[in-house]
């Protein structure tokens, strides 16, 4: 394979403590080597440019049946956005739910070498990962949803923490699923009964347990396990005004609990899109609505056992999806655009609505604020993640944009002042105004690289340029040193100039020149033997589900051809 | 004003995507410059002028071209898409898609009209002479924003779904209509002088339906209000008032609830 040296490069690597300096950067053999360590390598010219690993993505909707739903419902979302077939790249379409090559392409493109899918339904983990197997380039995997599964509810409602941790590990391996994704914990089971959970202690209908003990419970199991990444949760009452105490009755179940496994993660909750989940205010009129986003970020700088990620609304006409029911029911109710909902057997339920947040408007206007405010607020980058809950707040090709809003005042103030109509009324209602913060390249590495990474358990293959991990580099053709536009920001960090994925150049001087080698990352987690759960999923297979067992694992050799599987052992 | 003349000289074996006839796309150009622009027919580029004989000039801007197409265009589509200003006059027939959200301008077809003519335009003309396809000043597939500003008339009939998810502007048929006429609508007047088939104003929120001749199946979703003695387009009468679809959400603004109109004349 081939070894190249990136020369003279600013370079910023958190885990090495690097910053900006100008150094050179080695890859050989697919991994990250001393520059002793080359012979004869092909140079790559970084001069004037920033260096860093490939990014990391801790949360995105980038493959499976929910996505595959946009992307028929929304037609339009492709019109006039196609870019024929070029060079070794397919054919390209769409914004907001783009086809699964547009997909790898885009985040190839913006330097990026890891993608977490971040709701898998179990029964459809065969669509999820036909459409991870298509998407090029970029490493990725999948987190099943736990929070409103049948097993789940009954085994934590008789509080049987070693029930709950072998059917996960069942179905990590039935699914070739990486972890524990908990979207509205209880409330999507109870949008069956067209009901919902607004708050941690709503019983869930029938099962009679609350999301609390959801969470909690989860959490045990997972570190009970010991699995890579923590129990990673959509909290209730999303998208609601005055939602912010529930989140704090969220993060409050991980009190107390220290993460247990061999992968260096510290957290046990990951909260995610937590914009979403930091409203005060009693509705959505102006006079009442307002950020709660210091009060929840406070929350968090005080404890060390959770991460979260942003979820920036990025004022864009895009397509909600998640398999919180309930929140999309509200949504076409509020914007009457076109509506789908699913409800996955025993195990979940989605559903899907177009979203046009408009500068125009203050709540949209508001929510960017949150969004931003949280990213500023947060003390520690390493545990701080940037998304767009993709594509929920806006498409992920817009996180360049908000790498701008993060690292320049003076682009938020533009923004306040020229962009949002009412500006004035969000600099009231949120904190946004207030804060002078700007993020340093430094702090945008940990955030995007080095602190997902090892949040996600792979801290010792992705996020840092420390010889033996991943040959994942990406460079930018932004100048630290000279680059004073915040626009800069935006424009190099949506064009890496190299991507250097696994050892090879994938992007070179701004243009995808190879489909990679991407690989699928799966979780083969081994457990005692338990009889009591392989009874209950014969039984509940033989009783309720559509499909014959037999029919349920994903057979890696077809769906999963290029695996990476990562063991763990919690036989003892 | 500036004209340009486009005389179809090949058939071509696909239908042509020439979005690039417009005099927004014309204007400050030479014949040549004109006849360089591009072409689809299939995933195939071709130029223009290797379908067009283009004889003129554009004027200094789109509001002072006129483009003139001097034949029969029924396989070529995009005609006068997103064009903002100036005219475009077809002598012929055209293909779909003629003036496609357009923003401004005049688009005259002496022949007819092929589906999605005025799909989602936000204003400027178009006149049909012959008849129209379906989805007349509809939306796009799958989208919600119809047609919402500017006029649409055709002299002749028009096919099935048009002003389907219409918000704004007026659609004006002399002759008969087929199925579903403003479904979806929320806003925006459609007046069909003819006869109208059935499903008129299917999950209408609001706007107005005028029909002049029969509806032969009624939605059972309106609710007669009334007569009204109004003039329409010129013509002057009494008509029986509806309101619906009572199956479908409506606003409210200022206390009041707001429904869609169908007026069906005596």
């Amino acid at each position: 394979m081939a070894e190249y040296l990136i020369k003279n490069g600013f370079v910023y690597d958190p885990v090495l403590g690097i910053n900006g300096d100008k150094t050179d950067v080695a890859v050989k053999d697919g991994k990250m080597v001393e520059t002793s360590a080359l012979s004869n390598p092909a140079e790559i010219d970084a001069s004037g440019m920033t260096v860093m690993a490939a990014a990391v993505d801790i949360h995105a909707h980038v493959a499976g049946p929910k996505v595959c739903v946009g992307r028929n419902f929304r037609p339009e979302d492709k019109l006039f956005r196609a870019t024929p077939q070029a060079g070794i790249k397919r054919m390209e379409g769409g914004f907001s739910v783009p086809t699964v090559l547009k997909t790898g392409y885009d985040y190839a493109r913006m330097g990026f070498g890891f993608v977490m899918e971040a709701a898998m339904p179990p029964l459809y983990a065969r669509h999820v990962h036909e459409e991870i197997r298509d998407t090029p380039i970029i490493d990725e995997a999948a987190l099943p949803v736990f929070g409103n599964n049948w097993f789940v509810l009954e085994y934590l409602k008789n509080q049987e923490i070693e029930n709950t941790a072998a059917y996960i590990a069942w179905l990590l391996r039935m699914t070739r699923g990486f972890g524990v994704k908990n979207v509205n914990p209880g409330g999507t089971e109870a949008w069956g009964w067209g009901l919902n959970c607004p708050t941690v202690n709503d019983p869930v209908p029938y099962f009679d347990i609350t999301p609390a003990q959801i969470v909690r419970g989860l959490i045990e199991a997972n570190e009970f396990l010991g699995l890579p990444h923590c129990m990673h949760v959509h909290a209730n009452s999303l998208g609601q005004p005055g939602n912010y105490t529930v989140t704090l009755d969220t993060l409050k179940q991980a009190e107390g609990i220290k993460a247990r496994n061999e992968f260096g993660r510290d957290q046990v909750l990951h909260h995610t899109h937590l914009q979403f989940h930091s409203y005060g205010g009693e509705s959505y009129a102006s006079k009442s609505f307002e950020s709660k986003s210091k009060e929840v970020a406070d929350y968090i700088n005080a404890r060390d056992n959770i991460t979260f990620d942003l979820g920036v609304v990025t004022l864009d006409e895009t397509t909600t999806m998640t398999a919180d029911g309930p929140f999309e029911h509200h949504l076409t109710e509020l914007n009457h655009l076109k509506w789908v909902n699913t409800d996955v057997e025993l195990e979940t339920a989605a559903g899907v609505v177009p979203y046009i947040y408009s500068p125009k408007t203050f709540i949209a206007g508001a929510q960017w604020a949150i969004g931003i405010e949280l990213g500023l607020f947060a003390k520690d980058p390493m545990r701080t993640f940037i998304t767009t809950d993709h594509p929920n707040a806006g498409p992920f090709i817009r996180y360049p944009r908000v790498y701008k809003w993060l690292m320049s005042k003076a682009a938020r103030e533009d923004m306040l002042d020229n962009v949002l109509k009412y500006g004035n009324t969000v600099r009231d209602r949120c904190y946004i105004g207030e804060i002078d913060r700007e993020i340093t390249l430094f702090e945008l590495a940990q955030m995007t690289r080095a602190g997902p990474a090892k949040a996600l358990g792979l801290a010792g293959m992705f996020g840092s340029l420390k010889p033996g991990m991943e040959g994942d580099v990406a460079v930018y053709p932004y100048n630290p040193e000279t680059s004073g536009d915040p626009e800069d920001i935006e424009r190099a960090f949506s064009h890496a100039q190299y991507l250097i994925k696994g050892g090879d150049v994938v992007v070179r001087e701004g243009q995808v020149v190879s489909n990679g080698n991407k690989r699928t990352f799966w979780v083969d987690c081994k457990v005692n033997e338990n009889p009591q759960v392989e009874r209950d999923v014969a039984e509940k297979f033989k009783r309720y589900y559509s499909v014959n067992l037999a029919n349920y694992e994903v057979y890696a050799h077809h769906y999963v051809p290029n695996p990476y599987v990562i063991e763990v052992d919690a036989t003892q | 004003m500036a004209t340009v003349t486009l005389k179809p000289i090949k058939v071509p074996d696909l239908r042509l995507e020439a979005d690039n006839i417009k005099p927004d796309a014309f204007a400050g150009k030479k014949a040549a410059e004109i006849a360089d622009l591009h072409v689809f027919c299939g995933n195939t580029r071709y130029s223009l002028g290797e379908f067009f004989e283009v004889t003129g000039e554009g004027g200094a801007t789109a509001a002072e071209t006129e483009v003139v197409i001097d034949g029969d265009v029924s396989r070529v589509k995009y005609i006068g898409m997103k064009m903002t200003a100036g005219s475009v006059l077809v002598k012929g027939n055209a293909d779909m898609y003629v003036g496609a959200w357009m923003e401004g301008g005049t688009i005259t077809v002496n022949g007819d009209a092929d589906a999605f003519a005025g799909m989602g335009m936000t204003g400027g003309e178009i006149n049909v002479l012959g008849n129209a396809g379906n989805y007349l000043g509809a939306a796009y597939r799958g989208d919600w924003r119809g047609m919402q500003g500017g006029v649409i008339r055709v002299v002749g009939d028009a096919g099935s779904d048009i002003g389907t998810f219409m918000r704004g502007g007026e659609i004006i048929v002399n002759g008969n209509v087929d199925v579903h006429v403003g479904t979806h609508q929320e806003g925006g007047t459609i007046i069909v002088k003819g006869d109208a088939r059935s499903k008129v104003g299917g999950q209408m929120v609001e706007g107005d339906i005028y029909v002049f001749g029969d509806i032969e199946v009624m939605m059972p979703g309106f609710q007669h209000i009334g007569d009204v003695d109004i003039e329409v387009d010129g013509v002057s009468g009494r008509f029986a008032c509806y309101k619906g679809d009572m199956g479908e959400r409506h606003p409210r603004r200022k206390g009041e609830t707001i429904y869609g109109k169908l007026y069906l004349k005596y």
